[in-house]
């Protein structure tokens, strides 16, 4: 029976994700175009825009491999099989005794990895310069992201992030220092990771200053809106990450009462909303920075992330 | 029985050098397949069954004393990887193109290393070893004719003469009861002396493992050899120094080493997995590439061996194990990993005539197999999920996460910078296998060589096929590989991963959740498979074929069918943020941009140098104090016979006040 319900919240958790990712994009477009004084696109022209590309017949540039065709749907499906691992409304899902944030770091790393091969097979500058800054870009979050994943296990004597999220909200950890740091390092991770200002622009249109936009600009028709769907998916999935690690209040569990799941995926939405509206924000008071800037942004979120582990040895001892 | 066997089959390996410099490289290269798969078998069966110690005594060697051979957990799992991957690249020799003078030394090679690997004496250690060097030297120098191998011969030759001496005197100052293993491990080195032998070992093995600061001589030595020599380098032999630093470290020296004995092996990996990154993503060739690759991946394999002897000294025997188990079964799937990537950049080397990346590109289209090849191999190389390279990587993750609680504050902020550090190193691999399959197969070809490239013939495309579905094994099932290294965590930590590892995953606990490959696969299929339906169901079918759009930039011209390959990014522009920001630290990497000024007509010009840092802060202060002294040897050379006179005579007078006051003490 608990089984039948971690799988029945698997499947009600993808789709919700699948549902939101879209909107959630539409949703901080709107909220940058208010803030900057203008009216915006409705909430839904994301999912019209994935419904148009999808009735498009897809031109593929002469001279690539069947690399470039077979690569959306690779990361597509590393990127959906990474949300399985991410909970949203419900801890104790089918997947949460294999939900390790290294094997989630290595799953976006294998989206990344098919898009970036991708862009290299295109054979073009921009598809080239776009791989090279991406690479760079993932050398420098990695640290930071696993330091931030080393203070977490030292916490929690685990790297399953269902039993960290449980372990958070449960509120067996307090309020720690270590948690704030954290939050910081792992915030700047993610917009390095989702590829937002101020390390990259998704709204960009000039080419010297594009990282993600510029891997895919060969693609058209369905492949575009695969790659569409993963770059909003994975934003969601950031989202809910830190949602998880750092919010993990009014969280349903699988084997519960399955009552609660509708109130808990209320209030799962009502953070995301909250984290994109200051995602939204924050893009709008700052500006891109120069390429040869993110490092040193990146080796902030790693200092934290150091510091974080060493307020911990300071604080508890451990040995 | 499988003692007797394996020592056989290294009798026949090395008699196999006499048969083919008589027969001809072919019968070689098939004999050694065959006895290769014949002992890859024979180990497998007997790691499974459970691999009870077995000792051996030959009565041959030196005068007056015996042979004596042994066979255990430790080193039936090496010998399973060594032969496995001298299966595969013995099979592609048969296909080898070059110079066959050389081809006699490749059984031989296999045969040392084997020899090496069940030797339980000083002497024949000591003797496979060095007779391995020596057969892996003449294969580097097959194609002795341009200056570039002869060179890098030299360093090879000269970092294993070193690496042997020091291996001999750290073996002489465990023998003080006998040249037998049995004898040694009774008397365990303690204090001065078995610091100076963990320092000897480090420089004899390490060197020849390739750690940081001795690593200087793989990439021109691994790009030199041809491709099946490398791969066996770099796939088998890096791995039996690795074995030699666990028999004389973990068990010859005994248990009862102190804790900081692991430091300097952390140090040396984590230098090693960080430089050898880096430098990956730095070179231009591709045989080079993989080689760096081999420095950071052995350095990671040392982090595991490092870990693994800090937590014995203190006394976490799960911790031991867990850390021991991260190193043998990351040597094990590197082993095969990059034995199969060196393979397949032999075969683009064979099909194009050349290993640099700014001539290759476009090879997926002409090498269907070698790219898929290469492709599984850089994805296992990038450390990517569910590969053969991502669970001894997330083993060694939750080791350093564990080993907090070996020491006190010290050390664990030491662990702090090992996980940034190997987090960094992990990256810059992905980087360096991403960047190698993107620039060498992908794109447009950027030379008439790589549009008209061939596929490899069928030896090397049975060798891919076999390797490649062991490596897809060990990524999905790592408890199986864990499972056969559990005779050796026994033997080693005297305790094994038990509940740890299993069919499904493998877990840091006994209870409790881990990494479980087979799901995440099952999770990826599931996710991709609808994918595909939907994309069945509701997108447009089929695609139409179009110029590329880059930006509104013009089709090639007719004359170059491919465009010019100046306006793809090639191996040194991505690699530019990465050199511009980590390399000028640690690589002394300089860039030099001449432009010349309006009105000006001579071409701008780049240029980018970079130097190891074992080459600038070790080496090059060695060769000035090697001149200078050579220096002052020839002033004393040409003194006068007066100087010459009063120099024996002072020397007389200090040797005679010096045995005086020895008297006095």
């Amino acid at each position: 029976m608990s089984a039948l319900a971690g799988l029945l919240a698997l499947l009600l958790h993808l789709a919700l994700m699948i549902a939101a990712a879209p909107v959630l994009t539409g949703l901080i477009r709107r909220a940058k175009a208010r803030m900057t004084g203008r009216r915006g696109p409705p909430l839904l022209q994301p999912w019209r825009d994935l419904a148009k590309l999808l009735r498009k017949q897809p031109v593929v540039a002469a001279g690539t491999s069947w690399l470039l065709r077979a690569a959306p749907a690779a990361a597509l499906s590393a990127t959906l099989a990474a949300c399985a691992l991410v909970p949203s409304f419900a801890l104790g899902m089918s997947t949460a005794g294999g939900s390790d944030l290294f094997a989630l770091a290595g799953l976006l790393a294998l989206s990344r990895a098919s898009v970036v091969l991708a862009a290299m097979d295109t054979g073009t500058a921009f598809g080239g310069i776009g791989a090279s800054r991406e690479l760079a870009f993932a050398v420098f979050a990695e640290p930071a992201l696993v330091l931030v994943i080393f203070s977490l296990a030292l916490m929690a004597g685990t790297t399953n992030l269902d039993a960290i999220a449980g372990l958070v909200g449960s509120g067996a950890l307090g309020l720690r220092v270590s948690m704030a740091l954290a939050l910081v390092a792992l915030g700047a991770v993610a917009v390095a990771e989702t590829g937002r200002i101020p390390v990259d622009n998704p709204a960009t249109h000039l080419e010297l200053t594009m990282v993600h936009e510029a891997m895919v600009l060969e693609y058209s028709g369905r492949h575009l809106a695969m790659i569409e769907l993963a770059a909003a998916l994975r934003l969601l999935l950031w989202l809910s990450l830190l949602a998880a690690l750092f919010a993990p209040f009014g969280l349903a569990t699988a084997t519960g009462a399955t009552v609660l799941w509708v109130p808990a995926m209320l209030v799962w939405l009502a953070k995301i909303a909250a984290l994109g509206v200051v995602l939204a924000g924050f893009e709008t008071l700052r500006a891109k920075m120069r390429v040869f800037r993110v490092p040193e942004f990146l080796g902030l979120a790693l200092l934290l992330g150091l510091l974080a582990a060493i307020f911990l040895f300071v604080s508890q001892g451990f040995a | 029985m499988t003692l007797p066997i394996l020592a056989l089959l290294a009798t026949l390996l090395l008699a196999l050098g006499v048969v083919g410099a008589l027969a001809g490289s072919r019968p070689a290269a098939l004999g050694g397949a065959a006895l290769c798969a014949i002992g890859a078998v024979t180990v497998l069966l007997y790691l499974i069954a459970g691999a009870a110690p077995a000792g051996l005594t030959l009565p041959l060697g030196l005068p007056g004393q015996s042979t004596a051979l042994a066979l255990d957990g430790v080193s039936g799992f090496f010998a399973l990887l060594l032969l496995t991957a001298g299966t595969a690249a013995s099979a592609v020799a048969l296909e080898d193109h070059g110079p066959a003078d050389t081809a006699p030394a490749l059984p031989v090679f296999l045969g040392a290393m084997l020899f090496t690997l069940l030797a339980a004496d000083a002497v024949s250690l000591v003797a496979g070893f060095e007779l391995m060097s020596l057969a892996s030297l003449i294969l580097v120098l097959t194609n002795h004719r341009d200056a570039h191998v002869r060179a890098a011969g030299l360093l090879y030759y000269g970092m294993a003469a070193l690496g042997g001496l020091c291996l001999i005197v750290a073996l002489a100052l465990l023998a003080g009861h006998g040249t037998g293993f049995a004898a040694m491990r009774k008397a365990p080195p303690d204090g001065f002396q078995a610091a100076l032998v963990l320092g000897l070992v480090l420089i004899g093995a390490g060197s020849k493992a390739g750690l940081a600061p001795l690593h200087l001589w793989l990439p021109p030595a691994h790009a030199a050899a041809p491709s099946h020599v490398s791969a066996l380098m770099s796939g088998a032999m890096t791995k039996v120094a690795v074995y030699v630093m666990i028999r004389v470290l973990f068990d010859l020296c005994g248990p009862a080493q102190p804790l900081w004995w692991g430091l300097p092996l952390l140090a040396m990996g984590l230098a090693s997995a960080v430089i050898g990154a880096l430098r990956a993503n730095m070179e231009t060739d591709i045989k080079a590439i993989l080689a760096c690759s081999t420095i950071e991946n052995v350095g990671l394999v040392t982090i595991g061996l490092g870990l693994a002897l800090a937590a014995r000294a203190a006394d976490l025997s799960a911790l031991t194990a867990l850390a021991l188990g991260a190193a043998l079964l990351h040597a094990m799937a590197h082993g095969l990993f990059k034995a199969m990537l060196f393979l397949g950049a032999g075969a683009i080397q064979h099909a194009t005539g050349t290993r640099r990346m700014d001539r290759l590109g476009g090879l997926i289209t002409p090498m269907p197999f070698t790219a898929f090849a290469l492709l599984l191999g850089a994805a296992c190389l990038a450390g990517l999920p569910p590969g053969a390279g991502f669970a001894g990587e997330w083993m060694l993750f939750q080791s350093v996460i564990a080993a907090v609680r070996i020491g006190g504050l010290g050390l664990q902020i030491i662990v702090c910078v090992l996980a940034a550090g190997l987090a960094l190193a992990m990256a810059l691999a992905a980087a360096a296998g991403l960047r190698l399959v993107g620039v060498a197969l992908l794109g447009r070809p950027r030379s008439p060589e790589a549009a008209a490239a061939h596929e490899a013939g069928p030896p090397t495309r049975w060798a891919f096929l076999g390797l490649g579905g062991v490596v897809v094994l060990i990524g999905l099932v790592p408890g199986a590989v864990l499972s056969l290294a559990g005779p050796a965590l026994r033997g080693l930590a005297n305790a094994d991963l038990g509940l740890r590892a299993g069919l499904l995953g493998v877990s840091p606990h006994d209870q409790g959740p881990g990494y479980a490959p087979l799901g995440l696969a099952l999770l990826i299929v599931l996710a991709a498979l609808l994918v595909l339906a939907v994309q069945r169901i509701w997108a447009v079918a089929g695609h139409r074929v179009g110029p590329a759009w880059d930006c509104g930039f013009g089709a090639a011209p007719a004359w170059q069918p491919h465009g010019d390959p100046r306006t793809q990014y090639g191996a040194a522009s991505l690699a530019q943020p990465l050199r511009r920001v980590l390399a000028t630290a640690l690589l002394f990497a300089t860039e030099r941009v001449d432009m010349p000024p309006p009105g000006d007509t001579r071409p701008a010009a780049y240029s980018a140098r970079l130097h190891d840092p074992a080459e600038v802060l070790l080496f090059a202060p060695l060769g000035h104090l090697r001149a200078r002294l050579s220096g002052f040897a020839d002033r004393v050379q040409f003194l006068t016979v007066r100087q010459t006179l009063s120099v024996i005579f002072a020397a007389l007078v200090g040797f005679l006040g010096l045995i005086a006051l020895l008297e006095q003490l």
